[in-house]
């Protein structure tokens, strides 16, 4: 009974974690984006951004053009849009009031000042001086919630739940910023190698975090090939799809032996295989396919790894609605 | 200029300079000023609404987090005092059980005359499917909350008891947590008797109360869900206790037994403590459409399966009408006086009761017995010319649905408003924990009218809280 975990808690500790991950991941695309577009391309780099998050339709519903104020609003501070920052913060928080009497009270105390702090952002703060600091702001806040997180989560099976929701949504993330920078950015040959080129892949690296760490293994080139190879395939960069893939996976088969939990094994089957495959196939092999074939294909395994959980472990039925995937 | 200066009690009765006991915190209070005490309380309430110690209140498209007003300036009882609210509290959960165990086995009360049966079976909150249902313990009021309040000579007397799902248990801990972390110098060396073990008291009431031959019963709290306004206690007490918040959902019945959804299958629960009212419980039983619930939960509770905390159909002894006849019942079960006596009351359905209400109707308070919170109260002195009469008419169209009590002039304790410190009237909810007997958390919540003169100390009604400080 004492470790037993209730099948909702595990579905709420499961997507408190993806949100917080969502909202950092956001935060770091709209900052790279803000600070590296204004010398290149101008809006479309703006638009890039909807489109990574498909949201075409709920966009221009709103807006006649994806200018930066208009995007960063949208992805702010828009309480009507559920993939703003606020939105994902909001839901993390929803989420863990569920599961007050899981977490911690500084888990619970941080993402409620978060939460508050967000709902408070005052126009002024969206200025183009200011912004610097308010995404700084909301990727430390994250990462404060990462690790009150690590510090002070009991480790039972909720942390399990909690660690495979964090990096399956960031496996996705990052499937999603290269999709898009990288049909943007490579079919026009013309453009490679060129200074434009350069600060554009720059700026995915940056938003993923991964500049320096791509700078000790690639000192002397960036090529767009080696930045995909970087983001997807590399084993040590925490997030890289395969890295990501790797820590769902055996968190998946220690919560499943260590609990004698009878399911997940296909989600755990999947894992497998999408890990398999990652450690063992070449970039070049993934381009001469299409990387966005590729992608896609990971974004829908990873969903159907989601789905497999929510089946087994969350008490969900073929009808029940999950959280959005989206 | 310092905290007591200046301050007025009379005409009423203070709880903090009226007793002797008081003085080593009266003198810790005069060394304080009100500045300084308004800017510590301005930070005490910016971590309680941090902490999410919170209730929600709902408009049309936001859900808005309020905090509990809260006011610094203890209420205090001496040991002497708190022994007599303890033993008349016991004395008072005790005959409730006894009450409700009899009405819904033998009912010899009812037999002898000495309620009227009617007034028990005719009750919207008799359950007639918890007739010759056995408990453990024959115990039924496992929680109760017991209003209090002190008239103008100092005497407690019971205004009411909520023997069903009483809340604000969770205030009474935090705020003395806030007090700890705001005011140590006005605490050290006090002798302040604890209030940290309710849970573990609860928890182990839980356990008393598990099926028979359950070695190590497992334990849930049944929450209605976040949206409800009381869910940060729901989540206290679950913490509290160490065990899960459940919902409905989350529960299923099988075979007769209740168990509930986990990630490793399902998992068999002996115990819950429902924070829902009966009529939420099982579908099957009560109202149909109860999504909050759980269906088949009353068979399996009937056959013993399942405890439930509190019993189904605890609801008809804190009724307002069965309230009067409380010294009655007490003096019927267990042949004493009762030690906390009632506030006077007169029961409408009675004739001349009800003529009595009318012909003193500016001098009394009504109140309807169906309600709580402070519903539809009518404070003869303090009302209109129009609500009397629109008073008057109610009471003659449905007299048994209405009390009346003399206005009692609650007592007051020294409360900080706006740049000064100024009397509000105050009453007290001690609570009792009952598994195979009786225990009462030292003090209780002390509720606070923040408004000038209000003597309704509800929450929904304009009122805050009090920590309160049993001296040892």
């Amino acid at each position: 009974m004492s470790n037993a975990l209730l099948a909702r808690y595990a579905e709420c500790i499961f997507w408190l974690a993806r949100y917080v991950e969502r909202a950092e991941n956001l935060a770091r695309i709209l900052d790279v984006n803000e600070t590296f577009s204004r010398d290149s391309r101008g809006n479309q780099n703006w638009l890039s951004i909807i489109q990574l998050n498909a949201d075409e339709k709920n966009f221009f519903e709103k807006h006649e053009t994806a200018s930066a104020a208009s995007v960063l609003r949208f992805y702010i501070i828009d309480a009507d849009n559920p993939t703003s920052i606020t939105s994902a913060i909001k839901s993390a928080r929803e989420n863990a009031r569920s599961l007050r009497p899981l977490i911690s009270t500084e888990m619970w105390v941080q993402l409620n000042v978060f939460h508050n702090r967000l709902q408070a952002i005052q126009p002024a703060e969206l200025d183009s001086g200011n912004l610097a600091r308010l995404f700084a702001e909301i990727k430390q806040s994250c990462q404060t919630h990462t690790g009150i997180t690590e510090g002070t989560l009991y480790r039972d099976q909720a942390s399990y739940f909690y660690q495979m929701g964090r990096y399956i949504e960031r496996a996705d993330q990052t499937t999603r910023l290269l999709d898009i920078k990288y049909h943007l950015l490579l079919p026009k040959p013309t453009d490679v190698g060129s200074p434009v080129d350069v600060s554009q892949w720059n700026a995915l690296l940056r938003s993923a975090a991964g500049y320096h760490a791509f700078r000790r293994i690639h000192s002397s080139r960036l090529t767009p090939v080696g930045v995909v190879e970087f983001l997807l395939l590399n084993a040590s960069f925490p997030r890289s799809v395969s890295l990501c893939v790797q820590e769902v996976s055996m968190t998946l088969n220690d919560v499943k032996a260590r609990y004698y939990l009878r399911g997940g094994s296909g989600a755990a089957e999947s894992l497998d295989e999408l890990r398999t495959f990652l450690r063992a196939v070449k970039v070049g092999e993934i381009l001469r396919h299409g990387l966005h074939e590729f992608l896609d294909l990971v974004q829908r395994q990873l969903n159907d790894v989601t789905s497999l959980l929510a089946t087994d472990f969350f008490g969900h039925t073929a009808l029940t609605q999950s959280q959005t995937q989206a | 200029m310092t905290l007591l200066d200046g301050y007025e009690p009379a005409p009423y009765f203070c709880e903090m300079l009226r007793s002797p006991a008081n003085q080593p915190i009266r003198d810790r209070l005069a060394a304080l000023s009100v500045s300084g005490v308004k800017r510590r309380a301005a930070a005490a309430e910016a971590e309680l609404y941090n902490l999410g110690i919170t209730f929600t209140v709902y408009s049309d498209k936001n859900a808005i987090d309020r905090i509990l007003p809260f006011d610094v300036i203890p209420r205090v009882l001496s040991a002497e005092e708190w022994a007599h609210i303890e033993r008349g509290v016991i004395q008072r959960v005790t005959a409730l059980n006894f009450l409700l165990h009899d009405i819904y086995h033998e009912q010899r009360i009812l037999k002898d005359g000495i309620i009227p049966a009617d007034l028990i079976l005719g009750n919207a909150n008799y359950r007639p499917i918890m007739e010759g249902v056995d408990l453990p313990h024959k115990s039924y009021v496992n929680i109760c909350g017991t209003d209090l309040i002190r008239d103008e000579f100092g005497a407690f007397r019971i205004l009411e008891d909520n023997a069903r799902t009483p809340s604000g248990v969770s205030y009474v801990i935090e705020n003395r947590h806030m007090m700890q972390r705001a005011f140590p110098d006005l605490m050290d060396d006090i002798g302040i008797r604890p209030v940290d073990n309710y849970g573990m008291k609860l928890a182990e009431a839980m356990r008393e109360i598990a099926p028979k031959g359950v070695e190590e019963p497992s334990v849930v709290l049944l929450s209605p869900g976040t949206y409800n306004s009381a869910y940060f206690e729901h989540v206290f007490l679950a913490r509290e206790m160490g065990v899960p918040l459940v919902e409905g959902s989350d529960l299923t019945i099988i075979d007769d037994h209740v168990y509930m959804r986990t990630t490793g299958g399902l998992s068999q629960i002996d115990v819950i403590y429902r924070r829902l009212n009966d009529e939420f419980l099982d579908p099957d039983v009560f109202l149909p459409d109860s999504l909050l619930g759980v269906r088949g939960l009353m068979r399996a509770y009937r056959l013993g399966n399942v405890a439930l905390a509190n019993a189904v159909g605890t609801g008809v002894a804190d009724d307002k009408a069965v309230y009067a006849y409380m010294p009655r019942v007490i003096r019927y079960y267990l042949g004493e006086d009762a030690l906390l006596p009632n506030v006077e009351t007169n029961i409408c359905r009675e004739p001349e009761a009800l003529q009595y209400t009318l012909d003193h109707l500016d001098e009394l308070v009504v109140k309807p017995v169906g309600e709580a919170g402070g519903y539809g109260i009518t404070i003869g002195p303090k009302a209109s010319k129009a609500e009397l009469d629109d008073c008057r008419a109610k009471l003659l169209h449905d007299p048994a649905n209405y009390i009346s009590q003399p206005m009692i002039n609650l007592s007051v304790s020294p409360t900080l408003v706006e740049d000064a410190v100024e009397p509000r009237h105050v009453d007290l909810r001690p609570f009792a924990i009952t598994g195979s007997k009786t225990w009462v958390l030292p003090g209780g919540l002390t509720r606070v009218a923040l408004r000038k003169g209000s003597l309704v100390v509800n929450s929904s009604q304009g009122g805050g809280s009090k920590d309160t400080w049993v001296l040892e």
